[in-house]
């Protein structure tokens, strides 16, 4: 018998709520998307119980995507966060104030 | 007896790899260096996929440690030794007052509601998607290609389309502007006004 897939939910459940709070409470722009990170791969463990509690392979299909878009994902935002640090020193979010009035 | 060892090693490994994961989360969180941050990062998507393997998406679970921690960490690392900034941050210092006791506050109220939640929930209406069955004797691989390249075959094109568009707009993004010419001496890191700084983006393009 395998382990019961509300243990994994629950997992996923946890590493999801530590990726959020880690967006609200980093300051570094490049962690604050490691914990983007962290949130896409607890949907993606979720997605990939779901398939085995339901015994259906679409959810390993959308993994499958989420893969995929995340990797794009991943290229264009460290690509912005390379133009905008060109530009200016200091990695923390509060520095990118150019709109405040 | 042979049940109870394989619920004995499905449990272990499961608790091990549920460890794995959420030290390695936890460190993403509290690492000053970012760099530590980033080898947290790994501890946990190895995890990951170490649960992948236990529910038989193994296709999925190599997929994970080629593309996230292969390439994406990687790609995270070259990031940060570039831009410089793998110098630990001052982690004690609030930039607001009483925002992390409220963040830790709000994750935990998320948490209890998501638990909560699909205790009670019943949404799944029984209705079977067309992908075809997770479990039966063909291997993981199969199953998956065949759903992907049936089923999903226009969505797998999209993307295809998607990381092009992200490839192209990665290397627009960091093409270096075009030197100014003589006479403007504006050297400062900010333009001095939005149609200088909008007009120093187009010029990137040309």
């Amino acid at each position: 018998m395998t382990v019961g897939g509300e243990w994994y939910l629950t997992l996923a459940a946890a590493l999801f709520t530590i990726g959020a709070v880690g967006v609200l409470v980093r300051r570094n722009v490049l962690v604050m998307f490691m914990c983007v990170e962290l949130m896409l791969n607890a949907v993606n463990l979720t997605f990939v119980t779901f398939a085995r509690m339901l015994d259906d392979i679409g959810g390993q299909s959308l993994v499958f995507f989420v893969l995929v878009v995340a990797a794009a994902e991943v290229v264009v935002g460290l690509g912005i966060i390379v133009a905008i640090f060109r530009r200016r020193a200091g990695a923390t979010a509060d520095d990118l104030h150019l709109l405040k009035g | 007896m042979l049940l109870a060892a394989a619920t004995k090693v499905d449990a272990g490994v499961f608790v091990a790899a549920a460890v794995i994961v959420l030290s390695g989360a936890i460190g993403v969180v509290i690492s000053s260096n970012p760099v530590h941050a980033a080898l947290s990062l790994v501890l946990t998507l190895f995890g990951v996929a170490v649960l992948f393997v236990a529910q038989e998406a193994h296709f999925l679970a190599a997929v994970q440690v080629i593309v996230y921690a292969g390439a994406i960490v990687v790609l995270f690392l070259f990031v940060i030794m570039l831009i410089g900034v793998d110098r630990a941050e001052n982690v004690r210092q609030e930039p607001l007052k009483g925002q992390r006791p409220i963040a830790v506050l709000l994750g935990i109220v998320a948490l209890a509601e998501i638990l909560l939640l699909s205790r009670g929930a019943d949404w799944a209406t029984g209705a079977r998607s067309l992908g075809g069955p997770a479990s039966g004797p063909q291997p993981n691989v199969e199953k998956l290609a065949e759903s992907i390249f049936t089923r999903y075959l226009f969505a797998f094109e999209i993307t295809s389309v998607l990381l092009v568009i992200a490839v192209v707009g990665a290397v627009t993004l960091v093409r270096k502007p075009p030197p100014e010419p003589a006479g403007d001496e504006d050297d400062g890191d900010v333009a001095s006004t939005p149609e200088a700084a909008v007009g120093a983006m187009a010029e990137g393009d040309a």
